[in-house]
């Protein structure tokens, strides 16, 4: 199968490799960079567990082509995490334990950030529904729900 | 036995100073979860490794006739192509048989189909190549000549003399039966005013671990070794296994269990594409990884539920229960699984109906067939949220009948809080259980009259709220009784080693494992409290058959309550050991001394006398300057079983509120809660996790979760978009309450929590959409999954 040559700038790094064209990006990211924080528990869209950023849009990893992402700005779990950005989300998860195993909570933490992100402080209902992409067979969604609250209610209140 | 608020004060019965028994420290090892550095199984990758991809069967059931495997040999990539009669010479078959399940039996199932596949989806070849994707793209080649055979699949004629029997060397279908009377249940209905009969449906569902099954092997010919790195929840039994039908010793065997990506009682058993792996490994003599995509989840993962009971109960006018009757059927696919066996949870049905109440009468059997679709066997909260709907279910239609309140009439019938020791009505034996103080609080914390006021004044304006319960009963801290007993080499001990480091930290090995519960933090809090220092100073080590004491791993609700009492333990003997050591540098009688906050100090005054850190220097770098004959001994193990009991019951009550929209058949979940009782709360954040998510996944069996299956044998729902599994938007908030009866039985008291939500929660679900549907008229449901389309037909809509 002949390759495809591809650059992206893959959490602040800018990454030159050949891709086969079959090549979904969570593939791309595990297998071809090592990046194994965003997790494969479907492969068809459903579960969110491969959800990763594409310039600033939180999509499946498994929908999406590594060659479609010739030039984009791809953000995962690992870049977040070194940079500080979800720092608050990922204490609050950890301090409610909404988290058991953790296969989800790469994905779940970039749907709440997307929330999150204009400084808004949605109800439980809506946090809810926010977060219905992302399957999570452990906590029963409750402390998930719980930590997301805390943060935006935790964000507004540092703005004032 | 005293009423617990979610946040216990930090001190308990334990009483240690600065104990963490019952404070909801965070868990240790969340950080690497949240920051996407964990190592999953499917993370694995060691140098030279395979990948294999499988041929499965699209047929329920089909003759092999021949492979033709040149194609695919021939393939980009492909290292080796192998067939169930190849492998066959590296991996001997197994049966999943017990011998304490009297007359249970299977056939010997291997490792990859040999001549005949039995279910859809069962592997008929092995495809080994450089990567997965080559490996899928080579099994496209393989070329199966396939006789279909004829598909048993409906259970309810699996014993019928005209059925075809899948393997006829056992005679017929039947794989296990048991009956069982107590009482005299003919007496019993014929004192009742009322009889109340119907039959409950569960249909067939699974885990859908967010991970699916994922394994790495690796045989390595230089050091005649197998390691394993295996998402399980029992690496000592899987060592154990593997060995066993690889033809090595267990020494030879090593199973590394990191982290898990969801078990629930699905990554506990044989698979038989797993055991392809370590064959595979062996035979080409490098590691290979297979992780289950989730299409093979789907017909691979073990199915549970799938019961048909008719049910019978009587009842007096006052209320008091005279008779429980049951006849349960289930179909657990062509095989029994190995070793656990598939006949524990028509077992469990049996011996769990009717468990919360006082009436002695009972008649029970239970039939356990043979089918062409994919296994069944033991997921989390085995049997009991059957044996908990059909009692509950059994409970309020009879209340209904009678025109008593649904809380009045377990009053009435649930056995007091001071008349144990007690025995179901099957015999099970329970220590002590606090099923009045449970309902009491739950009556309290749900405000059950303001909530039935409500529910009137809706029903005036058309919209129909229903209030549901379920009192349960749960099997925790199994003994030796639930497998041991019946041959198998599962470990109902475990063990804990803890051990001081040179700088006065400490490591505690245990044998149980972490999927997610929280036992690493829970082994943390039990031993920082019994021996004496700062949790941030205890490094927990679990999941390696190399450098953990032998045990039995997690499941069963067992790894708090024996995992957490070996910890205890050992934490205990550390510190006589450490204060040994301390009296005889302090010049100190030991007795005198104890250990808090890492230092060693003066018990009566608490004055420091000696840190950690330095102890340890002098026992580890100058023990030339302790008096002749003090051998220090900084590590110690100690083991745990329970014995007094065969099982520490736990209990408990549930209810659902919501509201069903009687024009399409939706059931809206307004708001849940639990009121359980597992003795001594370890971590009471951890507990009501345990509970919130065991609750929830007991909700998508009631409502939403089935493995559909048509009349050949074809799963029709095999993906994610199909299979409907709960999602936050459906969910509801869930309040937990606590009432505390700790087991004698360990010093701890501590009983498992893991399985109680899951137990009670469909039950208190069917129990409230029938409640609500009454004014109605409407037939009661009893067919789960409770769908809008069953719904509309309960009210004669469609």
């Amino acid at each position: 199968m002949a390759l495809i040559d591809i650059t992206a700038v893959i959490n602040g790094e800018t990454v030159r490799e050949s891709v086969e064209p079959r090549r979904t990006l969570v593939d791309f990211l595990r297998e071809t960079l090592g990046l194994t924080g965003s997790h494969i528990g479907c492969e068809h869209g459903i579960c969110g567990a491969c959800s990763v950023r594409v310039d600033g849009e939180v999509i499946r990893g498994c929908l999406i082509l590594a060659v479609q992402c010739d030039g984009a700005r791809v953000d995962t779990i690992e870049g977040v995490s070194d940079s500080g950005e979800i720092a608050d989300l990922q204490a609050a998860f950890e301090k409610r334990n909404a988290l058991q195993c953790g296969f989800c909570t790469p994905g779940m933490l970039l749907s709440a950030q997307a929330l999150l992100h204009h400084g808004n402080v949605p109800d439980r209902e809506t946090i809810r529904d926010h977060i219905s992409g992302n399957y999570c067979r452990c906590t029963g969604y409750q402390a998930i729900v719980d930590a997301i609250e805390a943060v935006a209610l935790a964000r507004a209140g540092a703005r004032k | 036995m005293k009423i617990a608020d979610d946040n216990p004060p930090a001190l308990t019965v334990l009483d240690r100073p600065n104990s963490y028994i019952g404070r909801s420290v965070p868990r240790p090892n969340l950080a690497r979860l949240t920051q996407g550095r964990a190592q999953f199984v499917s993370d694995v990758t060691l140098p030279r490794m395979a990948h294999v991809a499988f041929a499965r069967s699209p047929h329920a059931h089909a003759r092999i006739k021949a492979i033709d495997v040149a194609a695919a040999k021939a393939a980009p990539g492909v290292i080796a192509v192998v067939t169930g009669a190849e492998l066959s010479k590296v991996i001997t078959p197994w049966v999943g048989v017990l011998t304490h399940l009297k007359g249970i039996k299977s056939a010997p199932q291997h490792a990859i189909a040999v001549d005949r596949a039995c279910w859809q989806g069962e592997a008929v070849c092995a495809v080994v190549a450089r990567s997965r994707a080559e490996a899928e793209d080579a099994c496209e080649k393989l070329a199966v000549d396939y006789t279909p055979l004829i598909a048993v699949t409906d259970a309810e004629t699996a014993l019928d003399p005209a059925t075809l029997v899948i393997h006829p060397e056992l005679g017929d279908n039947l794989t296990f039966e048991r009956a069982h009377t107590a009482g005299d249940p003919d007496q019993g209905f014929a004192a009742a005013d009322v009889v109340v009969e119907t039959t409950f449906v569960f249909g067939r569902h699974t885990g859908v671990t967010n991970e699916p099954r994922a394994i790495v092997a690796d045989w390595n010919p230089g050091e005649q070794r197998l390691t394993v790195y295996h998402g399980t929840q029992a690496p000592h039994m899987m060592m154990n296994l593997f060995a066993k039908h690889l033809g090595l010793e267990e020494h030879q065997v090593r199973v590394v269990t990191k982290d898990v990506g969801g078990s629930f009682g699905i990554k506990v058993h044989t698979y038989a594409d797993e055991m392809a792996v370590v064959a595979l490994s062996k035979l080409l003599k490098r590691p290979v990884k297979f992780v289950a995509d989730r299409f093979e989840s789907f017909v691979t993962d073990i199915h549970a539920r799938d019961h048909r009971v008719k049910a019978k109960i009587g009842v007096k006018n006052d209320g008091t229960i005279t008779a429980w009757e049951i006849d349960d059927l289930t179909g657990i696919g062509p095989y029994s699984v190995y070793p656990r066996t598939s006949g524990i949870e028509a077992n469990q049905i049996v011996n769990l109906t009717g468990g919360p109440y006082t009436c002695p009468n009972y008649r029970a059997r239970a039939r356990v067939v043979f089918q062409n679709k994919n296994v069944m066997c033991q997921y989390r909260a085995v049997g009991h949220p059957i044996a908990t709907a059909v009692t509950e279910g059994l409970v309020e239609l009879a209340a209904a009948r009678i025109g008593m309140d649904p809380l009045e009439i377990r009053r009435r019938n649930l056995i007091a809080d001071d008349a144990y020791p007690a025995s179901g009505p099957s015999g099970i034996k329970f220590e002590k259980l606090s099923h009045h103080e449970s309902l009491a609080h739950l009556d309290a914390m749900m405000n059950y009259a303001g909530l039935r006021a409500e529910q009137a004044r809706l029903r005036e304006r058309k919209i129909y709220r229903g209030i549901g319960f379920a009192s349960f009963i749960e099997v925790t801290n199994p003994s030796a009784a639930f497998y041991g007993v019946g041959g198998a080499r599962i470990s109902a001990q475990d063990g804990a080693t803890v051990r001081l480091d040179a700088t006065g930290a400490v490591f505690c090995h245990s044998g149980v494992t972490e999927q997610g519960q929280g036992a690493e933090a829970v082994m943390a809090q039990c031993v920082a409290s019994a021996f004496g220092v700062p949790i941030e100073r205890v490094r927990v080590i679990t999941g390696d058959t190399d450098n953990t004491p032998y045990g039995g791993g997690t499941w069963a609700s067992r790894a708090a309550g024996i995992g957490g009492e070996a910890a205890w333990q050992a934490g205990k003997a550390l510190r006589g050991n450490v204060l040994a050591v301390a009296g005889s540098i302090l010049q100190a009688k030991p007795e005198t001394l104890d250990i808090r906050k890492g230092i060693v100090v003066n018990a009566d005054t608490g004055a420091e006398r000696l840190s950690l850190d330095e102890l340890a220097r002098i026992a580890y770098f100058r023990p030339d300057t302790l008096p002749a004959g003090v051998q220090a001994e900084l590590m110690a193990t100690r083991h745990y079983v329970p014995r007094a009991w065969p099982f520490a019951f736990t209990n408990g009550i549930q209810a659902s509120w919501l509201e069903v929209d009687i024009r399409t058949g939706a059931v809206t979940l307004l708001k849940h809660w639990c009121i359980e009782d597992c003795g001594t709360i370890i971590n009471p954040q951890l507990v009501d996790e345990q509970i919130r998510g065991g609750v929830v996944q007991g909700i998508g069996g009631a409502l939403f979760e089935h493995c559909l299956y048509d009349t050949g044998g074809q799963m029709l729902n095999a993906n994610m978009a199909d299979y409907l599994v709960p999602m936050a938007a459906e969910m509801p908030d869930i309040e937990v309450g606590h009432v505390v009866t700790p087991t004698a039985d360990s010093e701890l008291g501590a009983k498992g929590a893991g399985e109680a939500g899951t137990a009670g929660a469909p039950g208190a679900v069917m129990n409230a959409i029938n409640d609500a549907l009454r004014p109605l008229g409407a037939i009661p449901l009893t067919d789960m999954p409770f769908t809008p389309e069953k719904i509309l037909r309960a009210l004669g809509k469609v």
